[in-house]
């Protein structure tokens, strides 16, 4: 985004999260249910005419960022800011009547990303694509079915008579593709999200719809939002990219400023990532314990510092580190260790919380459980977890260790970069100090 | 458009159907169609109207048997028994047909409302529809037509309306079940997207694509209500003879003659039960079997490989 500009879009602080249903008694009961973090804290600004990427794996909140720019996605906190022209009031989308929502939607539009579950499939491609209009009262008869015919001309269905009266049924991918734009851009909207538009398409079609959308950009003047989970069709085709992992923005900046120089460990992972044959998934390949956290019971501290190979003393360490670094130990030793481990500190349910702080093993033995952490930690010196754990001591009945305190990092901007790129990690904040910190 | 495609197809699945269900349900057409016949043209084939008891001044006999004036002879009310039997097929045609089609009007924008808005409103009708569909259906049957009985008589639309309530719950239940999964669809976020409010949204995108499990409910149900109207007529609660004729209500009154030894006046009625309900009954399973997949058996043909021809 030019600084010179005000953004069409502002998104500070979004946070939307999804009660889980939980059984029926449970509801009965009032219990507390779980709760989904599917966007927590977002923060970003849409450009007028940029083309902002989104991208991160499957659960990320990609979508829901999306959807809750039209207001699809109620807001739990935060607030999201539209404003249609440079010199109009901006309108706080966060708060709006479902009214007023139903309004916006002339300014901003979706394209989803199956375009065969999009479109309803008992009406027609002129029908579907008119009803925006019909809907908000802007078009009848002849001048409706004008509207429709050029819209569809507009994205490449022509003759127009081919399709008009087709059902979605009879059209293949890509034209679903192309009625669904046309759909979108009946209205004459201001900005456009499109959620993966091309990741369920054939690889012939794909090029051709990007060029589509690119060719409306500057034909309409729109402003996009593009989610993706490819890498390369966002390197193409955005100006800016934001990494989004587990709810939140890691990393925002310019494309170029992203692929040659990725800060945020995360993004160098996806970008170190082989391109996965199926193209629906992305995974970044060499992070270590693959696993993408559940969303309803996110890492403390730094989301991400479970997978970071770079994590390091206030990344967030917790209970749940220490159960999975002794069950990596346990898989790499013998059976035997296993066993005579497994007297000592039962299950893997000793290990806690401590209420001082830290954590702590629950054991009658705390001589063997300390004498664990040790083989643990000689088996595996140079895992990040150790940097966090700055020593332990026998207590009477377990064993307590102490860590670094954690903290969550903030998105601020990274040195370097022209001050253009914002990366939430706590390698890149000169006020935490980065030396490590060594063990007993 | 849409249906000028489906139709065909939907008859030429029937048609397509093998072995003994495509008989089966082919028997059950033809007398259903028989009955659809005496029905439509009920005033030419019955020598005498329903409620008719004299010709030319003549009385009618009581409990005569088959002559050249009545086919099949007379019951004890002086009716003809033939005539009634055939003007008993109107009714139950139109008594049926129309209480499925209440229900179906009523059920259907319910569910889709109840599916769609979801919360309380879902709640209380889903416990409510759930609480009527447990009850046995002849009794709720019999205390709607003592409560319509009061307010509008004994006629051919009480009846229906006494049927009508019992039905209702079956369409209810599957159009609002269709409804919740068809929410989560795509084409319905689609739909807000564009900014369709919710009235919208319901009647131009979930119900084309919720009631097309409702004509095959309509089907299944029509055996069972003709069976639950001749039940109230046989407990003197259905349509009163005067009002039209109503098997149910002809076969209670013969029960008497039987004992008597005449067999007629219960035998014709209580046959024509029999029939149409088999006959609907084979139509809404045929129907069922063919057009409802989640119950239709995959009948899988022997692949037959044509052996290759020598170069
Ligand atoms: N309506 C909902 N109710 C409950 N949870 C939801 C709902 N929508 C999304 N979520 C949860 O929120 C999280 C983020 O979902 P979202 O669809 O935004 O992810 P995404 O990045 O778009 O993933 P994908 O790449 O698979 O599309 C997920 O954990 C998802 O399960
Ligand atoms: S803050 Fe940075 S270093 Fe720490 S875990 Fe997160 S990404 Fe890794
Ligand atoms: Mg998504």
């Amino acid at each position: 985004m030019r600084p010179d500009q005000d953004p069409v879009i502002e998104v500070e602080d979004l946070a939307v999260h999804y009660r889980l249903q939980g059984g029926a008694l449970a509801r009965l009961l009032g219990l507390e249910t779980r709760t989904v973090k599917a966007l927590d804290g977002v923060s970003l600004q849409l450009g007028r005419g940029e083309v902002l990427g989104v991208v991160g794996e499957s659960g990320s909140g990609k979508s829901t960022l999306g959807r809750a720019m039209l207001g699809l996605a109620p807001a739990t906190a935060g607030s999201i800011r539209y404003r249609g022209h440079d010199d109009a009031e901006a309108q706080l989308v966060s708060a709006m009547s479902p009214r007023a929502l139903r309004g916006l939607r002339t300014d901003v539009q979706m394209v989803f990303q199956d375009p065969g579950a999009a479109l309803n499939p008992s009406m027609t491609i002129e029908r579907a694509v008119g009803d925006p209009l019909v809907v908000h009262g802007l078009a009848s008869g002849a001048e409706l079915r004008r509207r429709v015919h050029e819209a569809l001309e507009r994205v490449g269905l022509s003759p127009v008579e081919r399709f008009a009266s087709k059902l979605p049924a009879d059209l293949s991918g890509g034209q679903k593709q192309r009625a669904v734009i046309a759909r979108a851009i009946i209205m004459g909207p201001q900005v456009l999200v499109a959620d993966e538009p091309i990741s369920m398409l054939d690889m012939s079609v794909r090029a051709k719809i990007l060029q589509l959308m690119l060719d409306l950009k500057s034909d309409l003047g729109l402003t996009y939002l593009y989610i993706t989970h490819d890498l390369a069709s966002a390197k193409y085709f955005c100006d800016r990219i934001a990494i989004m992992y587990l709810g939140r923005v890691v990393e925002i900046g310019p494309t170029a400023e992203i692929f040659a120089a990725p800060r945020h460990p995360y993004t160098q992972a996806l970008l170190a990532a082989v391109p996965d044959p199926d193209p629906t998934r992305m995974l970044p390949r060499d992070l270590p314990r693959g696993e993408v956290p559940d969303a309803a019971e996110p890492p403390s501290g730094c989301a991400f510092h479970p997978r970071c190979p770079a994590a390091f003393a206030p990344c967030g360490w917790e209970a749940r580190d220490l159960r999975d670094q002794l069950e990596r130990y346990w898989a790499g030793s013998g059976l035997a260790d296993y066993e005579s481990d497994a007297r000592v500190v039962g299950d893997l349910g000793a290990v806690g919380t401590h209420r001082d702080g830290g954590l702590r093993i629950s054991t009658r033995d705390p001589d063997a459980a300390a004498a664990l952490l040790d083989r643990a930690r000689a088996a595996d010196v140079t895992d990040p977890f150790w940097r966090g754990v700055t020593g332990w001591r026998t207590e009477s009945d377990g064993v307590r260790i102490d860590l670094a305190p954690g903290q969550e990092p903030r998105l601020r901007v990274a040195p370097g970069g022209e001050g253009r790129v914002e990366v939430a990690c706590h390698l890149h904040d000169p006020s935490v100090s980065h030396a490590d910190t060594p063990g007993p | 458009m849409a249906r000028r495609v489906r139709t065909p197809r939907v008859f030429q699945t029937i048609w397509n159907t093998q072995g003994l269900a495509r008989y089966l349900f082919l028997t059950g057409v033809l007398i259903t169609g028989v009955f659809v016949v005496f029905a439509l043209l009920a005033p030419w084939i019955a020598p005498y109207d329903f409620a008719q008891r004299s010709v030319d001044g003549v009385r009618f006999p009581k409990l005569a048997g088959a002559s050249g004036e009545h086919l099949l002879g007379t019951n004890d009310q002086f009716y003809d028994i033939f005539s009634r039997v055939i003007w008993g097929a109107r009714t139950a045609l139109l008594v049926v047909g129309l209480s499925i089609l209440l229900s179906a009007v009523v059920g259907v924008p319910l569910g889709i409302v109840s599916g769609y808005t979801g919360g309380w409103f879902d709640r209380i009708t889903v416990f409510l529809m759930d609480a009527l569909y447990s009850f046995p259906s002849l009794l709720l049957a019999i205390v709607f037509s003592f409560l319509l009985r009061n307010a509008i008589g004994g006629g051919i639309l009480a009846a229906a309306l006494s049927l009508t309530a019992i039905y209702i719950p079956q369409y209810f239940r599957v159009v609002r079940n269709t409804t919740v999964a068809a929410r989560e669809a795509t084409y319905v976020e689609a739909a807000r997207a564009i900014g369709a409010p919710p009235v919208t949204v319901m009647r131009k995108y979930v119900f084309g694509n919720v009631v097309q499990s409702v004509p095959v409910i309509g089907t299944l149900n029509a055996a069972d209500a003709l069976g639950t109207l001749a039940a109230l007529g046989f407990l003197g609660l259905g349509i009163q003879p005067t009002e039209a004729s109503e098997w149910g209500y002809d076969l209670s009154r013969a029960l008497d003659d039987v004992s008597a030894g005449v067999f007629a006046p219960a035998f014709w009625p209580g046959l024509a039960i029999i029939a149409l309900i088999t006959g609907l009954t084979l139509v809404g399973e045929g129907l069922n079997e063919t057009l409802n997949p989640a119950l239709r058996r995959r009948r899988l043909r022997p692949v037959v490989l044509t052996p290759r021809e020598e170069a």
